[in-house]
């Protein structure tokens, strides 16, 4: 077990968050590996998103959300005074639900992260790191030929992708991803998978799923939520064939959720 | 499965439906039909109210002028000449030269109450014709020249038509006599009609045909300025920060309490303010722009405030977690994503604080900008009126002639106006982004 220690990316311990008065988490203990797709599921309400949020303190935006307990990132604490929360999010990139690019051109969306971080010295570095975002996105050789018209413009599953690129522009380590293909048609659904697939040798990557299947077929962890608690986590392949939680049991066989 | 479907043979039942399903119709119907009178009866009101200010106004457009050979004698000109022996100024007895051309054409005027009637013929700016002509031609010095010389506004509304020549003498503002001199002229082919030049490049006056707009033009558009340039960056300074930085608690719902209802207090109290504070206090010139566009800056700020709170509440909060995903600070999101989306929110209302804030006459009574001022406004702090104020003033001079200046003030200001709202669109248009 030591060797999978040394590879733990995120560590969680004990993590709360309440909005106002109301609990969302209760101490969430939760460990992630590098350069493994952990997949959060549960039924609607159950956490994973708020939890997925922490990962980034993307929750620190909402009015009278509170954090407690700790969360660590190769071994740093995130919550401490030190962490500045822009560079945090520039390490730990996130894909939301529904795609959001900017209503720019297709190369401005890309280029916008490294540009802000200052990442490209040059116009042709910045040109480079453009392309290769789009051809990890998978996305490259679709554009090329337009760069320059709108982001908007492209189909659900196209702007997806672009959002995938602008993520992996600025070079993050870690990229959570919330019900990444909620909004897609089965055949975007499969491309991002695939691409999930690729990306993961490189980044770490959590995502929030609602589909059973998916949470099959992408990760090699799985954490089962439920109302705030985190009922079981363990690998993929023992968690749907063999859970050993009764709750769990019966959401993935479809009796509850 | 066949007693649950809908029973097409029951007549009683088809019989029902045809009757609810003609009630809808009607129903829909009527309501068309009151939907489409509100909006005729509405644009109905509009249109008549155009119509008749615009049909009131269309004589203060052109004015008449009576052709003169007009003498001038050389003797009685002085000239003055700059270094270069140029002529920069002349300076003579404009108006004689004026009268005696007038007594030229009648000689058999010789009593002084009549020469003094025949005079009346023409308006006061008449002298200043000769001038002007004369200061851009010294050469014209010596010779007889044929002048355009404005007739006074009663004669010019005698050849409109508006005074009617067939009342009695004792009901009309002109004399039998008059009319027979003014035939006179009209027979020589003396009198034309021509475009009322001096609508727009005069400042006000007491006599109708010399009154004009520029200045108070020229007041409204440093008004405009000062106001734009004092709540235009206030106020969307203060909308970003309250929406977007500022903490929700006590004493900034306190803020946007009162900023509402800043929206809602009668334009004459922010005058009073004006008055007290700019004028009083701070010892700023009355009369001005400045302190008339700081006043209507006041006015002006709730509404943009609010304007751009609810353009900026209306940017989608995807847009903003898609920059705050890749590291954009909470200013850069603000500055790059937020801002530059809300913009064309942000523009209409500034636009519509700055139409209203145009059309406004109560804050500028308290400040001295209700005056009657002739000369036109060079800068922010000469003294100045504004087109409302204007019309307001005109409307209240006692000669015909001002009807239809009081009109055709208002069809300026609501050009003006319709210029800035097409404005309004157009930067709409031209900033509008699609998410």
């Amino acid at each position: 077990m030591s060797s999978q220690e040394e590879n733990i990316k995120i560590r969680t311990s004990g993590v709360t968050v309440h909005y106002g008065a109301a609990q969302a988490l209760h101490g969430i203990d939760l460990d992630i590996r590098a350069n493994e797709v952990t997949a959060l599921i549960g039924p609607s309400g159950c956490g994973k998103s708020t939890f997925l949020r922490c990962i980034n303190r993307m929750n620190d935006v909402i009015e009278d959300c509170h954090f407690g307990g700790k969360i660590e990132i190769d071994g740093e604490d995130i919550y401490s005074g030190e962490i500045d929360v822009v560079e945090l999010r520039a390490r730990v990139g996130m894909v939301f639900q529904k795609p959001n690019p900017f209503p720019k051109s297709i190369y401005d969306n890309v280029a916008y992260g490294p540009r802000i971080h200052g990442l490209a010295s040059s116009k042709d570095e910045l040109d480079h790191m453009v392309e290769t975002s789009l051809r990890r996105a998978g996305l490259w050789q679709e554009v090329h030929d337009r760069l320059h018209t709108s982001g908007s413009g492209l189909s659900g599953g196209q702007q997806q992708r672009l959002c995938i690129a602008r993520t992996i522009a600025v070079d993050p380590n870690v990229v959570l991803m919330d019900e990444p293909c909620s909004a897609l048609d089965p055949i975007a659904t499969a491309i991002i998978e695939e691409l999930i697939e690729e990306l993961r040798s490189q980044y770490t990557i959590v995502i929030v799923t609602h589909s059973m299947q998916q949470a099959a077929r992408v990760s090699q962890r799985t954490a089962y939520f439920h109302l705030g608690h985190l009922v079981e986590h363990g690998d993929t392949d023992r968690i749907f064939t063999n859970p050993a939680n009764k709750q769990t049991e019966a959401y993935i066989s479809g009796k509850i959720g | 499965m066949t007693d649950r479907g809908p029973q097409k043979n029951d007549p009683i039942r088809a019989a029902r439906q045809a009757q609810r399903l003609k009630k809808r119709y009607r129903k829909e119907r009527r309501f068309r039909a009151f939907g489409m009178s509100a909006v005729l009866l509405a644009t109905g009101i509009l249109a008549f109210l155009m119509t008749s200010i615009v049909y009131t106004s269309i004589p203060a457009f052109t004015h008449h002028n009576l052709t003169l050979d007009v003498t001038i004698i050389a003797e009685e000109v002085d000239i003055l000449r700059d270094d270069q022996g140029l002529v920069t100024n002349v300076d003579a007895n404009w108006l004689g030269f004026v009268r005696t051309a007038l007594r030229d054409s009648f000689p058999e005027v010789t009593s002084r109450r009549d020469k003094r009637d025949l005079y009346k013929l023409l308006s006061i700016g008449a002298p200043d014709a000769v001038r002007d002509a004369v200061q851009a031609d010294p050469n014209l010095i010596g010779q007889t020249i044929q002048v355009r010389l404005p007739l006074s506004d009663d004669i010019d509304l005698v050849m409109k038509g508006l005074i009617d020549r067939n009342l009695p003498e004792t009901d009309r503002l002109v004399s039998d006599r008059e009319l027979a001199w003014l035939d006179k002229f009209i027979a020589e082919q003396r009198v034309s009609e021509n475009f009322a030049i001096q609508l727009f490049a005069n400042g006000d006056s007491r006599e109708p045909e010399m009154a004009g707009l520029k200045g108070a033009l020229m007041g409204s558009l440093l008004t405009m300025l000062v106001t734009l340039l004092i709540s235009f960056p206030l106020g969307v300074l203060a909308a970003v920060y309250l929406q977007e930085m500022a903490p929700k608690n006590r004493l900034t719902q306190i803020i946007e309490v009162n900023i509402n209802n800043l929206a809602a207090v009668p334009s004459i109290v922010f005058g009073l303010l004006g008055l007290a504070v700019f004028i009083s206090f701070f010892q700023l010139p009355r009369s001005a722009p400045l302190v008339g566009g700081m006043v209507l800056a006041l006015m002006t700020l709730p509404t943009i405030i609010i304007a751009t709170r609810a353009s900026l509440a209306s940017v989608p909060p995807s847009i903003r977690q898609a920059a705050m995903g890749v590291g954009a600070s909470r200013l850069q999101v603000i500055m790059h994503h937020v801002l530059p989306l809300a913009m064309p929110g942000i523009l209409t209302g500034t636009i519509i604080g700055l139409a209203q804030a145009a059309g406004e006459t109560a804050p500028l009574l308290m400040i001295g900008m209700m005056a009657f001022i002739v000369d036109t406004p060079t800068d922010v702090t000469s003294k100045a009126t504004v087109l409302p104020a204007q019309i307001y003033m005109w409307a209240n001079n006692p000669e015909r002639a001002f009807v239809a200046r009081t009109s055709a003030g208002i069809v300026v200001l609501l050009s003006f106006l319709l210029l800035v709202n097409g404005l309004a669109i157009y930067f709409r248009k031209r900033f509008e982004k699609r998410w």
